[in-house]
């Protein structure tokens, strides 16, 4: 990859929902987005820890603007669908801001591989990490 | 498949979800998303996501995101433990699998089955659909487990 992606390039394609989470791009790290949500009611699940949807949820955000900024690198028109989603949970979160980012182990013909951790003080020490499936489709007529 | 059962003290054993219903929609990270509780029994709660503009992943379909789907299932399948067992004893989801089956059809309300289908001391293992009014066409598929802080049973 030659240029990191802009950031405003990379808040333009966010859907609502990231918008609705509160999630924002917090950085870049090697050119991909680190994706961020401050800790609130919105991704509360019980008292003082962090909802496992709403972690769930920023590290899928952040698993497809991984993709999207690898894909766009050479087919910018290539369409993304997520197939499916694993997560693992291996702490809890607390009340604290919390970031993840996603990293694409493969993009095949049809198929991409994509892993996101996500994490809050340290890096190091995921609270929890996704494996997504994606079909990636030409948007050609076929 | 009935999707609304009548509430009665033999369904959900000593627990009920619905008492959960103002708490779940008004505070926390499904009352943020507008979800709410449907129905349950014995081993199972369905919640529901009314359709949101806030919600979508894709403007230009107005398609639902994923996550919010993530987050229905979880609950859902987590107050199934609960009716399954009959009492709200504390866990933590260990992990959860979601297949995405087709997109949700934009403006209709997601509904969310979990079911609890074994219990050990340890652990709960759920698994569950998320359809937008037919049970036969889903949404998506879901797999789970759960562990307790303490033990589940004894």
């Amino acid at each position: 990859m030659s240029t990191d992606p802009d950031i405003a390039a990379i808040l333009g394609f966010m859907p609502p929902f990231a918008e609705t989470m509160g999630i924002t791009v917090d950085h870049l790290r090697n050119g991909l987005p680190v994706m961020a949500f401050d800790y609130g009611p919105h991704v509360m699940g019980r008292p003082g820890f962090l909802h496992g949807g709403a972690m769930s949820g920023l590290m899928e955000i952040a698993a497809i603007a991984a993709l999207r900024v690898t894909v766009a690198a050479e087919e910018p028109a290539v369409r993304i669908k997520p197939v499916n989603i694993t997560i693992s949970f291996m702490r809890g979160g607390r009340e604290a801001r919390t970031y993840a980012l996603g990293e694409v182990t493969r993009i095949g013909r049809r198929v991409a591989n994509v892993e996101a951790k996500a994490w809050q003080d340290d890096p190091a020490k995921p609270i929890a990490t996704i494996f997504m499936n994606f079909l990636l489709s030409s948007p050609r007529p076929a | 498949m009935p999707s609304r059962e009548p509430d009665s003290p033999q369904t959900g054993g000593g627990f009920d979800p619905s008492a959960f219903e103002g708490i779940l929609s008004k505070l926390g990270h499904g009352g943020h998303l507008g979800m709410r509780y449907r129905a349950h029994g014995i081993g199972w709660v369905e919640m529901e996501l009314p359709y949101s503009d806030r919600l979508v992943g894709d403007v230009e379909s107005g398609i639902l995101a994923s996550g919010p789907i993530i987050s229905l299932m979880d609950n859902a399948t987590s107050l199934s433990v609960w009716t399954a067992i009959g009492e709200f004893r504390p866990q933590v989801t260990l992990d959860l699998r979601v297949d995405y089956m087709r997109p949700a059809t934009p403006g209709k309300t997601v509904i969310g089955r979990g079911e609890c289908y074994k219990v050990t001391r340890s652990m709960a293992f759920v698994r569950g659909i998320a359809h937008d009014g037919d049970p036969d066409d889903p949404v998506a598929h879901v797999a789970g487990t759960f562990i307790r802080v303490d033990n589940f049973l004894g």
